[in-house]
């Protein structure tokens, strides 16, 4: 094969422009994302939570979710441990700790992660980290691969397994139809008690801090969200480790992405490098062929008696 | 009786012979069982007919169909590369078959997929709508319709022999080169891929099968794989259909056995040490003394420090029995490698109650798509010049 100095050039060219207007495809090095700035977030105070489910029911009727079969108002289903499903967004569970007289109940959700795990192993952008700090889904192009639910970390996007030609992914959007209309999330304005605080997710922290300097005895020093999988818009305070909560205290504070990224990175040095050395071992046993054949026609030509030839 | 009519008659009689053989009924009755579990799937949704839930949203169709399914069609590109690209035309022979299981292999994943998606004809989209160039996936995804339409202008002369197209043939035959380079490509990107669609979950899949290296570990297990089913392979189609097989092959036969279970055995050596450090780069040591751990041993020791010997010993012996049972039992360890990483090992911190187990009928669709696999392959073998070089192309490869 031979390459002309135009093609050569040609192809400079476009190597050089595609590198030029693509997105970096490292690993951030010594960048640090901490969230869209001024992004919203809501801090849920476990310690005030009384398990009313006030704001499950809220959830529904915001999402319009369907009915479920006991009404929001009966407290029972609260002995068995939940997880969100297609058709509770938002669930409430109660935890007996030891040593304690009351129990504690926590609010689970969506915690829209500053880097979501769902956004970035979807393969059609299903996902999107809105700058409100939400972290919202499109129905109209989700294939249905599901990677999305194998990836979050907290177990929350859930399918309509049930639906055979339209199913969804479901999860919390953070209410976001209402906050771009300038109201707050369904939950935060069902809840009576102070459980749950809405706002930018800096003062959230702030508001956090504050609250575990004053009350040394009634928090643990650990507000969780801030840096779990890269920190996430959901913000916990809790009187007890929230292992004993149900909440994993193992995940780490690597953002999903960087997990992949240098997988990912892998792609473009294979794709240049394995032709180059395939094409190499290629020539090497051609080679090798042409010498053989060559000596066996000189041992031939040796063996035989020469024959002259008209020139 | 006239003689057209006797002869149309013995026909008649013959067909019906042909038609009801075992072959045919048992695979005849899987596929029917697959038709209705098919409607049912389509009409009922997904939750009709598996076992998957919120908490395991990739069941026996992603395990088995798609990471066993890709991983056993791996013959295809290093039977390719060791010939066209390595120059060991001693196994030429077993291009075509390896080529075109391949070819059926990842077309049945593709087939599985439409099953597992929600929707399926959506499929495009990631191409088309908008691309998640961050997902490990989308890679994935590219790479396999790729690599599919590779394989299918890599099978091509063999339909194009049959139909006597000698002009496109030619054609056909002359981008070997280009495609199995091509083929290795996209091979290494989407079988290791395929395990590092696992890395986004640390705290999901069980330490002794976590590991950075997992894209590694995917890739050097798809050469394991593929080496092995074309030795498999070779071994269930020499039984089956030698009466379709030229010298060549029949002869060829043997070297094969050999130079692919010595190259097995090296590559699962391999294997071993790296998934060796990966214990040790995850300092998980202690972790093998649990129940995961003693399983892990078992993969680890029994499906790749022991076939890795027994080829060994094959080769050194000339025993060919030897090497085709290790290339079966090397097979099912692959397939018992996937399974952990995407079901066995996954999810392992949930209470039993919400782990996963497929349904039956999530089990017999995978059947039926393994048959429907069967069933085209001996249709192309018994049809398409596969196991002989058809008699005008003699020695144009």
């Amino acid at each position: 094969m031979s390459i002309s100095r135009r093609k050569f050039l040609g192809w400079i060219g476009a190597a050089g422009l595609g590198s030029a207007l693509g997105k970096s495809a490292f690993a951030a090095g010594s960048k640090h994302f901490e969230g869209h700035p001024g992004s919203l977030g809501i801090l849920h105070d476990i310690t005030q939570c009384v398990g009313c489910r006030s704001c499950e029911a809220a959830c529904a009727r915001e999402n319009a979710l369907p009915v479920p079969d006991k009404p929001f108002k009966d407290l029972s289903v609260l002995e068995e441990k939940r997880r969100t499903t297609a058709a509770d967004y938002t669930v409430v569970n109660k935890y007996e700790v030891p040593g304690r007289k009351a129990p504690l109940f926590v609010k689970k959700q969506c915690n829209h992660c500053l880097e979501p795990a769902c956004a970035s192993v979807c393969f059609v952008r299903a996902f999107k980290k809105t700058e409100t700090g939400a972290v919202t889904y499109d129905a109209s192009v989700c294939v249905g691969c599901r990677y999305c639910m194998v990836a979050c970390p907290f177990e929350i996007p859930t399918y309509e397994y049930d639906e055979a030609l339209s199913p969804r992914v479901m999860k919390c959007t953070m209410c976001y139809p209402r906050i771009m209309r300038g109201e707050i999330p369904a939950c935060v304005e069902a809840c009576p008690k102070e459980a749950l605080t809405f706002g930018k997710r800096e003062d959230l922290i702030n508001i956090a801090r504050e609250r575990i300097r004053q009350y040394p005895d009634r928090y643990i020093d650990h507000i969780y969200g801030e840096t779990e999988m890269g920190g996430t818009s959901w913000l916990y305070l809790s009187s007890v480790p929230f292992k004993e909560v149900g909440m994993r205290e193992d995940l780490g504070v690597t953002p999903a992405p960087e997990l992949t990224s240098g997988a990912l990175s892998a792609v473009p040095v294979v794709v240049g490098l394995w032709p180059v050395l395939l094409m190499g071992l290629f020539a090497i046993s051609k080679r090798k062929e042409i010498v053989f054949r060559e000596e066996l026609e000189s041992v031939k030509k040796a063996a035989q008696p020469p024959i002259k030839e008209d020139i | 009786m006239s003689d057209k009519a006797a002869v149309t008659g013995v026909k008649t009689v013959t067909g019906v012979k042909t038609w009801l053989t075992p072959f045919n009924v048992v695979s005849g009755s899987i596929i029917m069982a697959g038709i209705v579990l098919s409607i049912l799937r389509f009409t009922m949704g997904l939750g009709a007919v598996t076992n998957l839930s919120n908490d395991n949203p990739w069941g026996l169709w992603i395990g088995f169909d798609l990471l066993v399914g890709v991983a056993l069609a791996a013959g295809g590109y290093v039977t390719s590369a060791a010939v066209y690209l390595l120059g060991m035309k001693k196994y030429h022979s077993a291009v075509r078959p390896a080529v075109l299981t391949g070819f059926l292999g990842y077309a049945l994943v593709v087939f599985a997929l439409t099953y597992d998606v929600g929707r399926p004809w959506r499929l495009p989209y990631p191409f088309i709508i908008q691309q998640g160039t961050t997902s490990l996936l989308f890679e994935v995804a590219g790479c396999v319709a790729l690599y599919l339409t590779v394989l299918f202008l890599e099978f091509m002369p063999a339909p194009l022999e049959w139909l006597g197209f000698k002009k496109v043939r030619e054609l056909a035959v002359r981008l070997t080169l280009a495609l199995t380079v091509l083929g290795v490509v996209l091979s290494t990107l989407h079988q290791s891929s395929l395990g590092a669609l696992f890395l986004v979950v640390p705290s999901k899949l069980h330490p002794l099968w976590y590991s950075p290296y997992l894209p590694v570990f995917f890739f050097i297990s798809s050469i394991i794989a593929g080496l092995s089913m074309v030795i498999f392979e070779g071994t269930l189609s020499r039984h089956y259909f030698a009466d379709k097989m030229d010298a060549a092959h029949l002869n060829e036969n043997e070297g094969v056995t050999l130079g692919f279970g010595k190259a097995a055995s090296l590559v699962l050596a391999g294997y071993l040490t790296i998934k060796v450090m990966g214990i040790a780069g995850g300092d998980n040591w202690r972790l093998l003394g649990t129940s995961y751990g003693l399983w892990f041993l078992v993969e680890l020791l029994g499906f790749v420090a022991l076939p890795s010997f027994l080829y060994a010993v094959g080769v050194r012996n000339k025993d060919l029995g030897l090497i085709k049972w290790t290339a079966a039992w090397t097979v099912l360890g692959i397939v018992i490698n996937r399974l952990n990483v995407c079901l066995i090992a996954f999810n392992w911190q949930l209470p039993l109650s919400q782990r996963y187990f497929p349904s039956w009928m999530e089990i017999a669709t995978s059947v039926f798509i393994v048959t429907v696999g069967v069933v085209v392959f001996r249709f192309i073998v018994t049809k398409m010049p596969i196991f002989y070089e058809h008699p005008e192309y003699k020695d144009t490869h």
